[in-house]
């Protein structure tokens, strides 16, 4: 199995590799295109800012390498966000994969943000969640969030309902980390390895 | 509904946990990946290891310990301990730490909290606070709370906060030790003036004080060694006995 982990701007990749390493997949690291474009899956990790890592993917032309990738491909945390239309987190235009804006969490009465830690994930659909539990806990750490949409594949309620996972064919995105969120997240990574 | 957290805390010294008993007397307690993994499986929320030794060469102990508690565990962690430059921060997150901890240089260097949040994130920034109720008031203490600064905890929180600060774990010195309970009142004054969440440290000592502390004391996280460590509490019980008292646990 040959599972490619992209590499970018983003920081802190590190835990999504050992978390691979953990349920017996060996992934590459890599930014080369080509590279992306023969692996058997594709993992867009991250943490960071969007404009500034779109910026580096563009420069890079790995934009539109993701966009035409045929294999299943998961986007994680700041990968679902720059995957959707927009973000306002620097005001940029995004891959545009998800037919869905990204905004900015409004504190509200004694709701902090950013969103930080264990919360749970609704209206589970598609092959990601095939044997996970409704309410199962996933980890958190994020500002900015996806609106709810068609592609919409889990919810979590803070402040305001967000998309938890977007599906589309072969794109899949989700806004917790499945690296860090014990073993419903191992079973959500091993879901993404056999599709 | 987001939860509270419950955080064990380890000192590492050479490799090993370690706790101080008074101050010349510390013991081992364990192995920090072994104890780690326990910690994992048996309802953690996230786990926090403190380099006590943090000379330049004990660092590099520390550093290729980290990968190891990387690789090894599946829930977040934090370390800390004697970090002072970007250089640091850097090689304890490509290690693979979730997020790092900085206390005395940021105390000396505010700018580096800005300048760490820009770098990698606000997310894995947590500025770590000792303080100390002294005439009415609490203060700010550094190196290890051998340092009275004249900085007032709350207005050093904020400032922690406007400069990018992602998480404040504030660590009571009156408390710290005790067993009698965290110290719910600067946990609530600063958890209620700040937007970012704020994790309570010191004074573990019963199930019903982490109960108060989330309450009372409006913290987002709770963290505690010993109780833990010497499993005079154990976690799943501890949430069982919070989710009874309608306190939002992941269970």
């Amino acid at each position: 199995m040959n599972v490619v982990v992209i590499r970018y701007g983003a920081g802190n990749i590190q835990s999504v590799l050992f978390a691979l390493q953990r349920i017996g997949i060996t992934p590459t690291l890599s930014s080369d295109p080509a590279v992306i474009a023969k692996a058997d899956k594709v993992i867009f990790p991250g943490v960071g800012e969007a404009s500034g890592t779109m910026k580096e993917l563009k420069a890079s032309g790995l934009n539109n390498v993701i966009k035409e990738l045929k294999q299943p491909f998961l986007g994680i945390c700041l990968g679902l966000q720059l995957m959707c239309k927009h973000s306002e987190e620097g005001n940029v235009d995004c891959l545009g994969i998800f037919d869905l804006n990204v905004k900015k969490f409004i504190p509200a009465d004694n709701v902090k943000v950013p969103h930080v830690g264990w919360n749970t994930i609704q209206n589970l659909k598609g092959p990601l969640f095939n044997g996970i539990p409704e309410n199962s806990f996933v980890y958190y750490v994020h500002s900015f969030y996806a609106e709810p949409g068609k592609e919409t594949a889990a919810t979590t309620n803070y402040i305001n309902p967000f998309s938890a996972s977007l599906s589309k064919g072969n794109f899949h995105a989700v806004q917790f980390h499945p690296e860090k969120s014990g073993t419903v997240g191992e079973s959500i990574l091993k879901n993404f390895i056999s599709l | 509904m987001l939860t509270k957290r419950i955080i064990p805390c380890m000192d590492i010294q050479n490799g090993k946990i370690v706790k101080g008993i008074n101050f010349l007397n510390i013991r081992e307690v364990g192995d920090p990946v072994e104890q780690g993994r326990y910690y994992a499986s048996h309802g953690a929320d996230e786990l926090v290891y403190l380099d006590i030794t943090a000379t330049d060469e004990k660092r590099k102990v520390f550093l290729s310990l980290v990968r190891e508690i990387a690789q090894a565990i599946n829930i977040p962690f934090t370390v800390g301990g004697g970090i002072s430059t970007i250089d640091d921060v850097s090689a304890l997150l490509d290690a693979g730490a979730d997020k790092i901890s900085i206390n005395s240089a940021a105390v000396k260097n505010p700018k580096l909290i800005t300048e760490l949040a820009n770098r990698f994130g606000s997310q894995c920034i947590v500025v770590a606070i000792d303080t100390k109720n002294e005439e009415g008031d609490w203060y700010v203490y550094v190196h290890g709370g051998k340092t009275k600064t004249p900085l007032k905890t709350i207005d050093w929180a904020k400032q922690a906060e406007e400069l990018g600060a992602g998480e404040i774990l504030l660590t009571s010195m009156n408390n710290d030790g005790t067993k009698n309970g965290f110290a719910n009142d600067i946990t609530k004054r600063v958890s209620q003036s700040l937007n970012i969440p704020v994790i309570a440290s010191g004074g573990a000592g019963t199930m019903e004080h982490f109960a108060d502390v989330f309450t009372t004391g409006c913290a987002d996280a709770a963290l505690a060694a010993s109780v833990f460590h010497y499993k005079e509490i154990e976690i799943p019980v501890l949430k069982k006995f919070l989710s009874e008292q309608n306190i939002s646990v992941r269970i």
